[in-house]
């Protein structure tokens, strides 16, 4: 069953419709409700390895519905530290529980400093008004 | 005169441009700038009635040479195989003739099924997981391979042995420039490659192609090619005959990461070259890199089975330029052809056309060395073709004995330096015994 | 219904092959080239084989069954004509490596064909060997790359310029043949935004890929516009000829400013489609380009008669087996010589045949762009969505219902719920009145029973399909195991 839309107070967002979840030097990263709800039921994920490094505004994988395929953004620096095999082995996890079992991968962060650069919840709403 | 293409009246135009609140036809066009206006009449012959046409054509079709005129031993990747009736009767269907790309599926099962079918066919034949709906033919597979092999290893040189056909060569080539990839070619040895050569070749290699069997008819050592590509960290790709795959082993068995060809031999007229199908199937860790269609099996509402074209993802209409391929229009229709032909043989069928090939192969092998010629890769098992020397210019002995009504083969010369006196013979089940004695007797002149 | 390997017994075959006495044994083949296990192919008597195929076709939809205006396909009624010329012996039996003489009649018909089309798209020369239109494509592409690069210009241009609307297949094209993409928006009126073109536009550029009427139905007006931008820049323009069906004999691409252009012979000159395929997707040059042109060549020799040119030192070399797909030619080449000069009637039917159906719509749908189209318009059910929650794919499952065969649905990406509707120049005004009826009660059955849309088809062979389950496991060929319970997903 898919998820009611929600943004969550407690995290932090890119304008490319991701999430972070920062503790620490490491973080977890997902795509919002609103780019799951925009693509669709999931049924492919394309994860990194663990280990490979990603880059702040580049791809690191990518998430297909039946009709549509898109790159998912790292809204932060670093290494992959674990890959959410539950989403690659159920992708529909996504759009179940985005910002719980629907998490993508943990990295540990490069440039904690990034973290200033993200948006807060109230700036992402923005962005999806503006949509 | 109304043409006979179209439906309107006049009153109907009339009707339809009140409705559109126009005047006139030539309104509908007015943000065509003048400038670009044709403004005069096409500078053609005037129109044709069908009958016309017909006769046109007919005379046009009159002046080939075709293999019910000529006794024909050319092969060379085309081959005049029987086509049986079904499949003429079955492509005619207007429903599965007349429809285009299955994206709606309730409209389309006919040909979702049958694609379905066909993929299961190909994949019985090579020994793989999956296979797409079909390709261009047996040159463009070939190079949807490069493409494939280019991303799954991240690698940018190709090699091709030299012993397989050239057309796939050249067209591999010209697209490789595109690709970003060097093409390497190995020599063959005595018309077959050599695995150490190949080897060393193979080494930051994304794919390595042969042919099984070669474009001179010899069974190369595939196996041990394939272990050798491996090896390397390239991907293995055999170019296969789907009609030797009742008696030669499919490439999947041997370790091949990808199996392709031309499909034209099971099921589609030689037709000058084309319409043909080019078919493509891999081991399953592609299945999300494969170019093109793929039809797979699901259920409706009600829980009844069906299909639909599936991981479309991969496709141009949806991944754009990180498409697969850029393949749309494909060649369902003769894939088609394909399945029906396949079907009308079965397994049965398929081994007894392999062997008979062989044993044909091997009379007229027999037949020619009777008449004086000599083979030129006289050590090696063939099939349905093999070279050999003529004694002079092979094209000269071509244009003989096509005066005494046979077309004796190809000339290799056309592709291989230092192979001007070699003929490449090509023997399917339609060359019968008899026909196969006029050809030795026919070279054992004109050779003379 | 059962699969054709669900019907197979084994011991039952539908061929006889000849059988021919006193031949020498067959050779041992080696063990290890030797067939381990038998292909498990269908067994089935020949009755059997034609009743599943037969059955197979009446679950299928065609030209030939009824209305098809899956907008960008041009599906037009294939004059049977086509069939009967393409299966005479002298074309199916012609193999394609005869010597001249003996193919001068194929060779005369290319070499016609490549004439005719030449005129149409008012270029100097043509290739007819690309195997489909995006064949073509790449080919085209590939000439522009090697024109670049003989001029030295290889390194710097590698910019090819794509608007928003461009078919899939172009910016596939595009990374291909090692090009890079260059987006460029579409105004408010659905033509090229030229303003953004013009910041876009530079001594990198190779090319611009263009549709024109471009996928929205729509002839560009700025195009005179466009080709001074790109000629004036050093670029070249590629005419994407998806849509020459709206313009032959009204307006000719070369006379647009295109230096090349691909034809898609399935479209614009009648090719049955064959649930997909095979099309033809020859290449038309200006003359600047002729020296790269694939080879061979069919040329007309001094003498009168027909020849294939290897020479040509320029070449990008071959992109397809041979000389092309002949028999597509052949059906092409028919149904040009039975329009010959009237041509332009057969577009301008095509045109008014896709306004008239626009004028009966347009109220019941939302229209992005209110121009007159072309051959074919795209409308949007964002309205109906938004509205009463009905989808263009909740309407072109329902059309099913009525019979008709769904428009191509969710292209191009810039109009949402967007639905794409070709009628082509073949269909009476009866049919587009029956088309137009249906869509306009099927607007009507949006506001009153949504739900009658969201759970169409009623009346196919089945209902509506689940792609998803389809894509998470994907099932692509028979299993041969007895028949499994479905997996819930």
């Amino acid at each position: 069953m898919a998820a009611a839309e929600s943004y969550p107070d407690d995290l932090k967002y890119h304008e490319e419709h991701d999430w972070a979840r920062v503790e620490g030097d490491e973080a977890t990263l997902g795509i919002t409700w609103f780019a799951a709800d925009a693509l669709g039921e999931l049924v492919h994920f394309e994860p990194p390895e663990v280990g490979a490094s990603v880059t702040k505004d580049q791809s690191y994988g990518e998430v297909e519905s039946v009709k549509a395929v898109s790159d998912v953004i790292a809204p932060l620096s670093g290494e992959v530290l674990a890959v959410n095999e539950q989403v690659v082995g159920e992708p529909e996890t996504v759009n179940d529980d985005p910002y719980g079992n629907g998490w993508l991968i943990r990295i540990r962060l490069s440039d904690a400093g990034e973290v200033d650069s993200l948006l807060d919840v109230e700036a992402y709403r923005q962005v999806l008004a503006n949509q | 005169m109304t043409h006979p293409f179209l439906a309107l009246t006049d009153s109907d135009r009339e009707e339809m441009l009140g409705t559109i609140g126009v005047a006139t036809v030539d309104e509908l066009f007015r943000d065509l700038p003048d400038a670009v206006r044709f403004g005069r009449e096409l500078d053609l012959e005037p129109a044709l009635s069908e009958q016309e046409t017909f006769e046109h054509l007919a005379a046009l079709a009159a002046r080939n040479a075709d293999a019910g005129r000529e006794v024909s031993f050319l092969g060379a990747g085309i081959y005049d195989h029987y086509v049986p009736a079904v499949v003429d009767t079955i492509l005619q269907r207007g429903e599965l003739l007349t429809a285009y790309t299955p994206y709606q599926p309730e409209m389309s099962q006919g040909v979702l099924q049958a694609i379905f079918e066909y993929q299961t066919a190909i994949c019985e034949l090579t020994g793989m997981d999956v296979s797409n709906a079909s390709g261009y033919d047996g040159t463009s597979v070939a190079a949807d391979a490069c493409y494939v092999a280019k991303h799954a290893t991240g690698r940018s040189k190709v090699v091709v042995t030299e012993a397989t056909n050239p057309q796939v060569r050249q067209v591999v080539k010209t697209f490789a420039v595109g690709f970003g990839l060097e093409i390497v070619e190995v020599p063959h040895r005595d018309g077959v490659t050599d695995p150490d050569e190949l080897e060393r070749a193979a080494a930051d290699a994304a794919a390595v192609i042969f042919q099984q069997p070669n474009f001179f008819g010899c069974l190369e050592p595939a196996p041990d090619l394939v272990v050798r590509a491996t090896e390397s960290g390239a991907l293995p790709v055999a170019h296969v005959d789907l009609l030797s795959l009742g008696v030669l082993e499919a490439p999947g068995n041997y370790g091949a990461a990808l199996a392709l060809g031309e499909g034209q031999a099971a099921g589609n007229f030689t037709s000058f070259g084309g319409p043909h199908y080019g078919f493509l199937a891999g081991r399953n860790e592609f299945i999300r890199r494969m170019p093109g269609r793929i039809v797979g099996e699901t259920v409706d509402t009600a829980g009844e089975r069906g299909y639909v074209l599936t991981l479309q993802t991969r496709e141009q209409h949806i991944r754009r330029e990180k498409a697969t391929s850029n393949i749309t229009t494909n060649q369902t229709l003769l894939a088609l052809g394909g399945l029906v032909y396949l079907t009308w043989l079965g397994p049965q069928g398929l081994r007894e056309l392999g062997e008979t090939c062989l044993s044909l192969g091997a009379y007229a092998k027999q037949r020619l060395e009777e008449a004086g010629l000599e083979q030129v890769f006289a050590g090696q098992t063939t099939f349905k073709e093999f070279g050999v020397r003529v004694g002079r210019n092979a094209r000269e002995v071509v244009a003989a004995a096509r005066e005494r009504g046979v077309h004796p083969g190809y000339a290799l010369g056309r592709d291989y330096e230092g192979m001007d006196d070699v003929l490449l013979v090509g023997v399917t089940e339609r060359r019968t015994p008899e026909e196969i004695d006029r050809l030795a007797a026919v070279l054992g002149e004109v050779c003379g | 219904m059962k699969l054709i390997y669900e019907k197979s017994q084994a011991g039952r075959r539908a061929s006889a092959l000849p059988h021919y006495e006193g031949l020498p044994a067959a050779p041992d083949l080696p063990d290890e080239l030797r067939r381990s296990e038998p292909p498990r192919l269908p067994e089935v008597p020949e009755f059997e084989l034609v009743r599943h195929f037969t059955e197979l076709s009446t679950r299928n939809f065609g030209v030939d069954t009824g209305f098809y205006p899956l907008g960008s396909c041009t599906m037009k009624y294939n004059p049977r004509i086509n069939e009967r010329l393409a299966a005479l012996p002298g074309f199916a039996r012609m193999h394609p490596l005869q010597e001249e003489d003996g193919a001068q009649g194929a060779l005369e018909l290319m070499w016609r064909l490549q004439e005719i089309l030449a005129g149409v798209t008012g270029l100097d020369a043509v290739s007819l060997q690309p195997a489909a239109g995006s064949q073509g494509e790449l080919t085209g592409l590939l000439l522009v790359r090697a024109y670049f690069a003989a001029r030295g210009e290889g390194e710097q241009r590698r910019k090819v310029v794509i608007p928003d609307t461009a078919h899939g297949t172009n910016p596939a094209s595009v990374t291909m043949a090692g090009f890079e993409l260059t987006h460029v928006q579409t105004d408010a009126r659905g033509n090229i935004d030229v303003d953004d073109l013009r910041g876009k536009v530079d001594d990198q550029t190779a090319a611009l890929m263009l549709t024109n009427p471009s996928t929205l139905g729509l002839f560009d007006e700025n195009i005179e516009e466009i080709e001074r931008i790109f000629h004036g820049a050093g670029a070249l323009m590629y005419y994407d000829g998806a849509n020459l069906n709206a313009v032959c004999g009204i307006s000719r691409p070369g006379d647009m400013g295109f230096d090349v252009v691909h034809i898609n012979l399935h479209k614009t000159f009648s090719q049955p489609h064959g649930g997909g395929g095979p099309g033809g997707g020859p290449v038309a040059v200006r003359d600047i380009l002729e020296p790269f042109l694939p080879v061979p060549a069919v040329v007309r020799r001094d003498d009168g008669g027909f020849g294939l040119d290897f020479d040509r030192p320029q070449t990008i070399g071959k992109v397809r087996g041979f000389t092309g797909p002949f028999g597509v030619f052949v059906r092409s080449y028919a149904f040009l010589r039975m329009w010959g000069p009237r041509l332009r009637e057969m577009s301008e039917a095509a045109v008014l045949n896709a306004n008239y159906v626009l004028a009966r719509l347009k109220e019941a749908y939302d229209l992005p762009f209110d121009r007159l189209c072309m051959h074919e318009f795209v409308l949007s059910a964002r309205t109906m969505k938004r509205e009463h929650g009905c989808t263009a794919l909740d309407v072109a499952k329902r059309l099913m219902d009525y019979g008709f065969h769904p428009p191509t649905i969710y292209f191009p990406l810039i109009v949402p719920e967007a639905l794409m509707i070709e009628p082509t120049e073949t269909e009476a005004k009866e049919t587009l009145d029956a088309f137009c009826d249906a869509m306009l009660a099927i607007a009507r059955e949006a506001e009153d029973e949504p739900e009658t849309l969201k759970e169409a088809p009623h009346h196919r062979p089945v209902r509506r399909l689940d792609e998803v389950r389809a894509a998470k496991n994907p099932v692509v060929k028979y299993g041969f195991e007895p028949a499994q319970a479905p997996t819930e997903v």
